[in-house]
């Protein structure tokens, strides 16, 4: 097993979409950011790093956890749920094709060996900053010009998480998970697994058997987090998996905007990630929890890529609300529903989706609404883009309890295609067992035509810009929620995803 | 301007243009009439640059530089703009972001920089009223959900914003009102200039009372049958298209 890690940190380069976020950015200096067609994340830094051996049993899962210096009860938390994960069976519901992993053949745990993540930013491995700077995201700019707190997570540890002053100031917590079993273990023990339970499904299971490090958020009482939290997934090592997992906690009246990207090298092996998200609103808080997905989506003869098998779920108490915005264009394989059980009355959840597949990427993706409260609402957007020779299913659950009166659903996919070789999947699943529910579904399909190509074509637009502006008019309803910095780099991705998918 | 020589061409294996020769000069007025399916859309495309048809013979020059081996955004880049027939929905791009798209597009092709936001602005206003444009509608989706005359307009008002050297209007007059009808023609007679011409394709007499041309030719079968000055549109208006046909068997 090499010992190099890669440290990357992409990081939306956030500091030039702010500037010009701020001078109002305009698609053409998006096209001037888009010189570089490729995926332009694939790169790979040595960084010395402490990797385990490949293979998965008890004694793995108790040295992930004595190497992270855990509490006793932590421990017994992941042996249980490795216990249930052995009786589990891979799911294969789902409309996508691919070759298991071997569970045995990945490493489960890999960091940077220099960086000690108790340590503040202050500490941090020069050689990461100075990696953070060749990438335009100096952290120190980013505490100075951003109001973006960001935890980093470069393949199993969190790296840097800056902002942690001003943010303690008003008692909001935010830290890697691994600093939180530690300093915040009442809150991590009361809510941990509380949305998404150990035996959830397989790869929830899986994750919180060896999950090794990922965000930890608490936001108290009455408050309003005042800048955009923020985290980055990298996965660097060769053959290692990636199982971060995140928590939320909103306290009663509180609110925040998490934001969380993914970025992977490009290699010809595919990459395990198996996160897990859980975000607890409670009586009148309110999250938004934005992703822009950029895993390496596997070359074009639909060789590697990343393998995203992700549970995300909010719990909403009282009056409170959960809003998913997710812009997927990354991935071999995507396999993700994040979903919202409205519990307390009024509670209401959201999920905008942008979902891109071109080549020969697969994505199964949706949300699952599950009204138990009187009077909660949903609404669901959903925008599949299929290109190349990609597959692209909308599966999406709407569930009315007996009492949950009053309840109402909006549902609305909407299906691009480009091309013929392609696929676009709808299956919405409708449960209503109270009669006073209002649901309502729509769904479109549509195709890119030769005509509007020309029609731009004609006005002087070319083919590439032409379908980039077609897409993002598709888009625009999920766009639009996206806080700006994010929409702009979605935008980017999509150019980015649909190149040369037509003509 | 325009120098069209012994063109014929094809779509789909289907000969459609069978030998046309047009001049078009600066700060002219040329009107093409003809039946159903005489090629006049055809000779629009295919000055346009549009893929499917097929150039198989003759010339097209635009400021005596051969275009038939340029992209249609390249000739749009060098001022040829085509008003559309039945102009084409793009969901979610409102009109002013498609507009504003298109004209720094066609700045970056000549070097410039964009159009600052001011100034584009202010151009998007004063076109707007020459045409008799509703602000808000300029925020709308284009062309999606626009009534015909609406979709007319915003053609015309597409042209006002990118100022072409030669405009090309396929069938304008279809779909409008007479009030629309006035205001559209109004529009494109307050832009015409010294330096740039207009083509306008139609079937009936009726635009050619507002769009005065200084030339109309009469398409048929692929070929321009007969050129003149505006009062052949009057005598095809009374007499339809036949003693043509049968002027030309004689």
């Amino acid at each position: 097993m090499q010992t190099a890690l890669v440290v990357v940190v992409k990081v939306f380069h956030f500091n030039n979409y702010r500037k010009k976020a701020m001078s109002k950015y305009t698609e053409d200096d998006l096209k001037k950011e888009l010189e570089t067609k490729e995926y332009e994340y694939g790169f790979y830094t040595d960084i010395e790093s402490e990797t385990f051996p490949i293979g998965l049993n008890e004694d793995v899962v108790r040295a992930i956890s004595m190497k992270k210096e855990e509490p006793q009860w932590m421990t017994d938390w992941r042996l249980e749920a490795f216990r249930h994960w052995q009786s589990m069976e891979e799911p294969d519901w789902a409309n996508v094709h691919y070759e298991k992993p071997d569970f045995q053949s990945i490493a489960y745990y890999s960091a940077p060996k220099k960086v000690d993540p108790n340590k503040t930013l202050d500490d941090v491995d020069p050689e990461l900053l100075a990696m953070y700077k060749k990438l335009g995201i100096s952290v120190d700019e980013q505490k100075k010009m951003n109001n973006i707190a960001m935890d980093i997570v470069v393949d199993s540890v969190s790296v840097a998480t800056t902002f942690k002053k001003t943010l303690g100031e008003k008692g909001i917590i935010f830290m890697s998970i691994s600093e939180a079993i530690k300093e915040h273990p009442e809150l991590v023990r009361k809510y941990l697994g509380s949305v998404v339970p150990q035996r959830d499904n397989f790869y929830a299971a899986l994750n919180s058997a060896v999950f090794s490090d990922g965000s930890f958020c608490y936001i108290p009482k009455g408050v309003r987090c005042p800048m955009e939290l923020s985290t980055y997934f990298r996965i660097n090592q060769a053959g290692t998996g990636q199982f971060e997992r995140t928590l939320v906690i909103a306290d009663k009246g509180s609110y925040v905007s998490y934001l969380e990207g993914c970025t992977a090298p490009s290699r010809d092996e595919n990459q395990l990630h198996a996160a897990v998200v859980e975000l607890i609103a409670l009586d009148d808080a309110e999250i938004k929890y934005s992703t822009v997905q950029n895993w390496f989506p596997g070359n074009k003869e639909g060789k590697g890529g990343v393998f995203n098998f992700v549970t995300k779920r909010g719990i909403c108490e009282k009056n409170a609300k959960i809003s998913w915005t997710q812009v997927e264009t990354g991935s071999a394989v995507t396999w993700k529903y994040p979903s919202c059980i409205l519990k307390g009355d009024n509670s209401v959840g959201e999920f905008y989706s942008i979902a891109v597949t071109n080549n020969f990427q697969q994505a199964d993706t949706g949300t699952k609404m599950v009204h138990i409260g009187k009077n909660t609402k949903s609404t669901i957007i959903s925008k599949g883009i299929s290109a190349g020779k990609s597959q692209n299913s909308y599966r999406g659950l709407v569930k009315i309890n007996a009492n949950a009166d009053n309840a109402r659903n909006f549902s609305q996919c909407d299906s691009l295609l480009m091309g013929n070789a392609c696929g676009a999947h709808t299956f919405p699943y409708i449960e209503a067992k109270n009669k006073s529910a209002q649901i309502e579904h729509e769904a479109t399909t549509s195709k890119i035509g030769e005509d509007q190509i020309f029609y731009c074509n004609q006005r002087g637009i070319d083919t590439e810009k032409a379908i980039a502006l077609i897409v993002n008019g598709f888009s625009k309803e999920v766009l639009n929620k996206l806080p700006m910095e994010f929409a702009v780099e979605a935008q980017k991705l999509l150019e980015i995803s649909l190149e040369g998918s037509v003509g | 301007m325009l120098h069209i020589k012994d063109v014929h061409a094809r779509v789909e294996e289907k000969d459609i243009l069978k030998g046309i020769s047009l001049n078009v000069n600066a700060g002219e007025v040329h009107a093409i009439m003809g039946p159903n399916g005489s090629g006049k859309s055809t000779l629009a495309s295919v000055i346009s640059g549009k893929e499917e048809f097929e150039l198989t013979q003759g010339e097209i020059t635009l400021n005596s530089e051969d275009i038939t081996e340029l992209d249609p955004e390249e000739r749009a880049h060098k001022g040829i703009f085509l008003s559309f027939q039945y102009p084409i929905e793009i969901p979610g791009v409102s009109v002013t972001n498609f507009i504003k798209t298109a004209i720094n597009e066609n700045r970056k092709a000549k070097g410039l920089e964009d159009m600052p936001a001011s100034d584009m602005l202010k151009m998007i206003r004063e076109k707007a009223d020459l045409l008799e444009i509703d602000r808000k509608f300029l925020s709308r989706s284009l062309n999606e959900g626009f009534s015909g005359g609406e979709k007319k307009r915003n053609e015309i008002f597409q042209m006002a914003m990118l100022e072409p050297k030669l405009a090309i209007l396929d069938e304008t007059d279809s779909g409008l009102d007479i009030d629309a009808l006035k205001v559209v023609a109004n529009g494109v007679n307050k832009l015409k200039a010294k330096d740039n011409a207009v083509i306008v394709i139609t079937h009936y007499q009726r635009l050619l009372d507002y769009i005065v041309p200084d030339f109309v030719h009469v398409l048929m079968d692929g070929k321009i049958v007969k050129s003149g000055t505006k009062e052949l549109a009057y005598e095809l208006e009374e007499k339809g298209y036949d003693w043509i046909k049968e002027e030309l068997v004689k």
